[in-house]
Parts: structure tokens; sequence; C-alpha cells
């Protein structure tokens, strides 16, 4: 047992005082914000150059009244088209936009033309369009003396809101689906991150042992058995720590860049994309009820329950992932074939994840987070809604079965493989390994 | 209990090939013991089912008279063949590392290291890293975590075996007083001249068999071949060598056969008598890679790979 903490006190050592892991520890919570930052500021890039329209309102329905647009300016000058157009060609405008008159008042299409020789960009494009349909829609209320009051009243903003049939039920909110959905969103993501980061770390660090010849010096001391858990057990406690210090600073970055750029993430969806813009009051409810939603989530059990479903299907993947770098040593290229049959469950449960928010409870969705190769990164994308008692208890007791299982299964790989040299190593050979005596 | 290790009927399968089959051989405490065989013949696979890296199909294994167990790993430095070390790690961290794997205290492996450091003129080594040393540097470094933990039982697979004459002879010097504190060593090997004036008791492995065991000398003995070698300055007396048995004659050495031992004392004696210069007189015993070979044919066996194939 004490030597096992040695084993352990090094694996994580020997990572967490490397240069690369500080640095990389630290820098990608800014990685990410500059990512997200970047993203942003090109999502809401737009055309930089100034785009003087003018407008010829043959039956002056805009009231020579139009709101400018970003860098998108429009005068309606007193001149024929013909002029304009020769304007147009030396440079004073961008463009004339000629609005016919309605045909008809009721009439539902209605072209515009714009004379131009440059090509509209289609951002400007849309916001003319929706300029010039609200105007016209505004004159057509009055053409029509209809009352503006009573055509906003047309308009109905519809939301579900989910309702027990039991009356002791809990009251669920849409809201508490889509907190529920992202939180296991993210569960699902970092489950995902951690075992393949983690696992191809002791991956690596097995097959170096082994390239190293360190390890028959090694196990001449301890049980493979042993120097296998505490590698796992080592760079798992590397990996907690990791996300530990994320878990800090990311959002101690994303307060401090706010405070010094005044930065607000609404900027990042671009106006002028058409989102529906919020209205504040609209948006402070959203915020109230989204916090209130997220307080009466019950974290004293899916915060325990995800870090049991995280540390299971840890130890099942990173055992798996520890045997096959005992049997490759130092060929890169075989240890991605014999990785693959490991990644694939992986890659299926993420998928499985992927649509497991959306529909929790879902045939699929139940089974896959009862079925042990996926349950560690499915179940906890179900957490937050409300998962069946028995559901979870099934889904543990197979993993943990399971997880004891593979570690057991790998470690009688593990004895085998870091001893074997020289040798093309195939899944039917790692078969035979299991059964081999000591 | 005068046998720090003995071995009875060992045998160790692997799928279809025999590594090790039915080997016994004993080993006197305090000694050096040879191991020797070539390549293939189950000389690593025998270490490590001492060492307890794996487990015999069958047979008994005796330190100290005790059968095998967990704490017998802490009582034996093992040198691997194929040696390395954490190519990341500092010197002095390493080996404390190892020294506490084997069931040293911080202060006993620090202790005992900086002894060591000190004996191969190499403290200064404590902060490098491994990988900043020379491939000589790091097996002076490799032998001291074979010997930290001044172990009773030392182990050392081919020893020599990329190691550059200084560094050899440094560590057979070593070898010796860990001898002379005490402690009881194997030496594992294919290259037989290197071993043949420090062991004195050996085993010789063929196929995974126990081919001949016994002390050095004693082997020797039975099985010398009454050969003599005089050094002679100057012409040989005329007619000295009628009836006698020349094995060979030039540049001034005679090699010759008696039947019997003492004839060689009498022919010294004429030699001397008939007013030959005699500048040298020894016996001829055979080599251990001659007697290697000699047995194993007598026994019937081929030898799997060429004997002295330098690794």
């Amino acid at each position: 047992m004490n030597k096992l903490w040695l084993i352990i006190k090094r694996e994580y050592l020997s990572r967490v005082q490397k240069k690369s892991f500080i640095l990389t520890t630290l820098l990608t919570p800014l990685a990410f914000l500059v990512f997200f930052i970047f993203v942003g500021f090109i999502m809401s890039y737009e055309s930089d150059e100034a785009n003087k329209i003018a407008i010829v309102d043959q039956d002056n329905m805009l009231k020579k009244a139009i709101k400018d647009d970003g860098n998108t300016f429009f005068s309606f000058p007193n001149a024929p088209l013909d002029t304009l157009k020769a304007q147009v060609a030396r440079g004073e405008y961008n463009g004339v936009l000629v609005i016919p008159p309605l045909s008809d008042i009721q009439t539902k299409d209605h072209k515009l033309f714009y004379y131009s020789d440059d090509q509209l960009s289609l951002d400007v494009e849309n916001a003319i369009e929706s300029a010039v349909s609200s105007r016209i829609r505004d004159h057509k209320i009055a053409t029509m003396n209809l009352d503006p009051q009573v055509v906003e009243s047309l308009k109905t903003s519809v939301e579900i809101d989910p309702e027990p049939i039991e009356e002791d039920g809990e009251d669920i909110s849409s809201m508490r689906t889509a907190i529920g959905a992202g939180l296991g969103f993210i569960m699902g993501i970092m489950m995902y991150m951690g075992v393949f980061i983690y696992g191809m770390m002791i991956m690596r660090s097995v097959m170096e042992e082994k390239t190293n010849r360190i390890v028959e010096v090694m196990i001449s001391s301890i049980k493979p058995f042993q120097l296998m858990m505490g590698k796992i057990i080592g760079v798992g406690a590397v990996g907690m720590t990791q996300f530990l210090v994320w878990i800090i600073l990311i959002p101690m970055v994303s307060v401090l860049v706010n405070l010094v750029f005044g930065f607000e993430p609404q900027q990042m969806q671009s106006p002028g994309m058409g989102a529906p813009q919020m209205d504040p009051d609209d948006m402070q409810g959203m915020v109230m009820m989204a916090m209130q939603e997220l307080g009466s989530i019950d974290w004293w059990v899916i915060v325990p329950l995800f870090l049991l479903f995280f540390i299971c299907g840890y130890f099942l993947y990173a055992s798996l992932f520890a045997a096959v770098g005992s049997a490759v040593g130092d060929d890169i290229g075989e240890s991605q074939s014999l990785t693959l049959p490991i990644s694939i469950p992986v890659l299926i449960a993420f998928y499985i994840m992927m649509v497991s928010v959306r529909t929790p409870h879902s045939t699929l969705a139940v089974w896959a987070s009862i079925f042990p190769l996926f349950s560690p990164i499915v179940m906890p994308a179900r957490l937050a809604f409300d998962v069946p008692w028995w559901q979870i208890a099934l889904s543990l007791v197979l993993l943990i079965g399971t997880v004891i299982f593979f570690v057991w299964l790998s470690g009688r790989i593990y004895r085998i493989g870091i001893l074997m040299y020289g040798k093309k190593v195939t899944l039917k050979e790692l078969g035979k390994w299991m059964f081999y005596k000591g | 209990m005068a046998n720090i290790l003995e071995l009875t009927d060992v045998v160790k399968t692997y799928q279809t090939t025999k590594a090790v089959d039915h080997v016994s051989f004993s080993m006197p405490r305090g000694s050096i013991f040879g191991m020797l065989g070539p390549n293939g013949a189950g000389k690593t696979s025998l270490i490590r089912i001492i060492t307890r890296i794996t487990q015999a199909d069958e047979g008994r294994v005796l330190i100290n008279g005790m059968p095998l167990n967990d704490d017998h790993p802490e009582d034996i430095g093992y040198m691997p063949e194929e040696r390395g070390l954490y190519k990341k790690m500092k010197v002095g961290e390493h080996l404390i590392y190892l020294a506490r794997l084997k069931g040293l205290t911080e202060k006993a492996a620090k202790d005992s290291i900086q002894h060591w450091m000190e004996k191969f003129e190499i403290s200064d080594w404590w902060n490098k890293k491994v990988e900043e040393l020379s491939k000589g540097m790091q097996q002076k470094v490799q032998f001291i975590a074979t010997v930290v933990h001044k172990p009773s039982l030392i182990i050392l697979d081919e020893p020599f075996s990329g190691l550059d004459p200084i560094n050899a002879n440094l560590i057979k010097d070593e070898i010796d007083n860990l001898r002379t504190e005490g402690a009881s060593i194997i030496f594992s090997t294919h290259r037989m001249e290197q071993v043949e004036e420090i062991c004195e008791r050996i085993v010789l492995i063929n196929r995974g068999q126990n081919v001949l065991e016994g002390g050095v000398q004693e082997i020797k003995q039975d099985r010398k071949k009454n050969l003599f070698r005089y050094h002679i300055k100057g012409e040989l007396p005329a007619g000295i060598l009628e009836g006698k048995e020349v094995i060979d004659h030039m540049n001034g050495s005679l090699t010759m056969r008696f039947t019997q031992e003492r004839d060689s004392n009498l022919f010294l004696k004429s030699l001397v008598d008939a007013g030959a210069y005699v500048q040298g007189f020894e016996e001829i015993l055979p080599s251990l890679n001659e007697i290697f070979i000699q047995t194993v044919r007598e026994q019937g066996m081929t030898i799997e790979e060429p004997l002295n194939t330098p690794s």
C-alpha cells in the first residue's frame, strides 16, 4: 500500500511539476476566452465600408424617413433616376434603390430595384429589406386606417409550461429542461474529454516506460498491477487538478476580461444576423429564472453522482489504455489500431449523450445510461432530469462490476505486455495473454 | 543455513517452449556465482522467477531457506540486462524513488545514495536530469540503484554488456567489496571468459537445462587434460622431445601432454639439466567456454546460438 502511494506520488508530481503542464493548465482558460472573443468578433464583423444608398421612393411610402443601419446610410435626393445613376458611376453613391408603387394595397410580394455596379452584401441586403418592409407595413396600416395597437395585439407569444399530473409532483419549468440539458451536455463533454486526454496520457506513459526499459527494474520491486494502478490513480489526480484549476480560473478570467474590456456576452451574438433583439426586462427575468432553477437543482445529489460516474468511467477506459500501451511499446501506428476498439464505444456514447440531453427519457437514453460501456458518459447527461433511482442504482452496480472486471483484465494483459518485446501484437494475442499464468 | 539460494526442479513454460526445464542448483551465501549459457538459454527466465517478476510453474525456490515471498524483493538487488531510467527525473530524486520502492525510508535512502555517489565521485550529479547523462554515467546510476538498499542477494544480468572498460572495472571492484561485506552475487552472462576469474561457483545452462554445476576450480581440475606449457629461450636441447607427446611448439612456447601430472616436473627438470633456459612453466586448464561446449556435446544436446557473440 505504501509503495502504491509512492508510485501515485511520483506519477502525479512528475506531471504536475512539468512546465508544460503548468502552462497548459493556466493558459487553456485564457485560450478559450481568446477563442470565444475572436469568434464573437468574426461573427459580428460587418462590412466596414460605408454604403451610401440613394432611394427613389416613387409613391413616397417611406415618408423620407428610414433608419440608417450600421454603415449603410440612406438618403432621398430629389433627382431623376438617370442623374442618380450617373452619380453612382462617379462614385457619389454606392447604389440607387428604386421602390416602385404598390400595385395593390393588399399585395404581399413587392420587388425593389437596386442599381449599382457593386454586389450588395448579404447583410446589407437583409438590412434594407427588413427596414423597407417595416416601413411599408406602417404605410399599409396607415393607408388601411387600422389602429396600430390593434395590429400589435394580433401577435401572441406562446410558451409551454410543463405541469405534473400528481399534485405533489415537482413543477418543472421549461427553463429547467434547458438548464438540465446544458448541465448534462457539459458533464458529458467533460467525461468524454477526460477519458480521451488522460487515457491517452496513461497509454503514452506506459509505452515510454516499456521503451525506456525502466519497467523491469520497477517490477523487480513492485507488482505490475501496483505500477499500473499507481499510474492510473496518479494521472487521474492530475486530471482532477487540471479540472479544478479550470473550474476556478474560467469564471475568474471571464470576470476579469469583462472588467477590462467592458465586454458583454450578449454582444457576442451578432445583431447583424437578424437574431431577435431581446427586451432588457425580459432578459433580466430570464436570468432571474435561470438562477432560481439553478438553485433548485439537487446539487448534493448530482455532483457526487457525477464524480462517481466520472471516476468509474475513468478507471474503466484508463485501464484499457494502459493495457494497450503495455502491448505495443514504441510502435505508434500499432497503438492507433489497438485504441480504435476502445475509442468506438466512447464515440458512440458521446453521440447518444448528445441525443439524450434532448430526450432524456427515451428508450435509447435509458438503456445507454445503464449499459456499462456507455453509462459513464450518458448517465451524467441525464442526471439533471430526475432519473428514477432504480436506473441509477442498476447503472452503478453494472458499471462498478464492469470496472472491476476490466481493471483485472487489463492488469492481466499489462503484466505480460510490459515484458514482451519485438512481437507484433494483435487483439487475439491480447486475448491469449489474459489466460497466461503469472 | 549455508545456502542463500536453492532451486529445486524449477520449470517454466511459455506457450510451447520450455524456457526453464527442471533446473536445480544451490548458491552458498557470500559467494560470487556465475549463471552461464548462450543467449536464449533461459537465464533471464530463471532470474525473473527468483526476483518474483514471474512465477515458476513447478519446483521450489528457497531464499535463506524460506520459500519465495513478498518480502524477498526488498532483499534482492536486480540489474536487468535491458535497463533504463526515467529520463526526465533528476538523478538524486530517481535513486530515492527506486530505493524507497525497495522499502528504505527517505532518510536511509538519501544517506545510502550520498555514500555511493561520493564513492563514484558523482555527488554533483544529484540535480542533473537523467537525460543529461552519458550512457556510461547512467550505468553508474543504475548500479547504485541496484545496491542502494544493501541487498543480501545481488543479481546482475549481463552486467558488462555495453559497459566501457573503466566502468566495468569499477563495478568489478565494487562487487568484490560488497562480497566482503557479506552480499551474495549472481552474474548472469553469455560471455563466459568475462566471469571466469570472478566467480567461485557456476551453473551452466543450455536450452533451459542445467548442464553443469560446481566450483570453478573443481570443474576445471576435473576436466583438465594434463596439458603444460613451457616458455623456453633459445634452442631446445636436441632429442629431448623423443617419446613425448607434443601438442604445439612455436615461438619458444612448447605445449605438452603427459599421462601423469608429475611427469611435467620431471620433464622440466630434464630441460633444465640439459641446459635449456626455461622462462615460464604453467598448467593449461580448459576455459569455461571449452568445458561448456564439450559438456553440451557429451550430453548429446545442441547449442542454440554460438557462444561469444558480443551483444
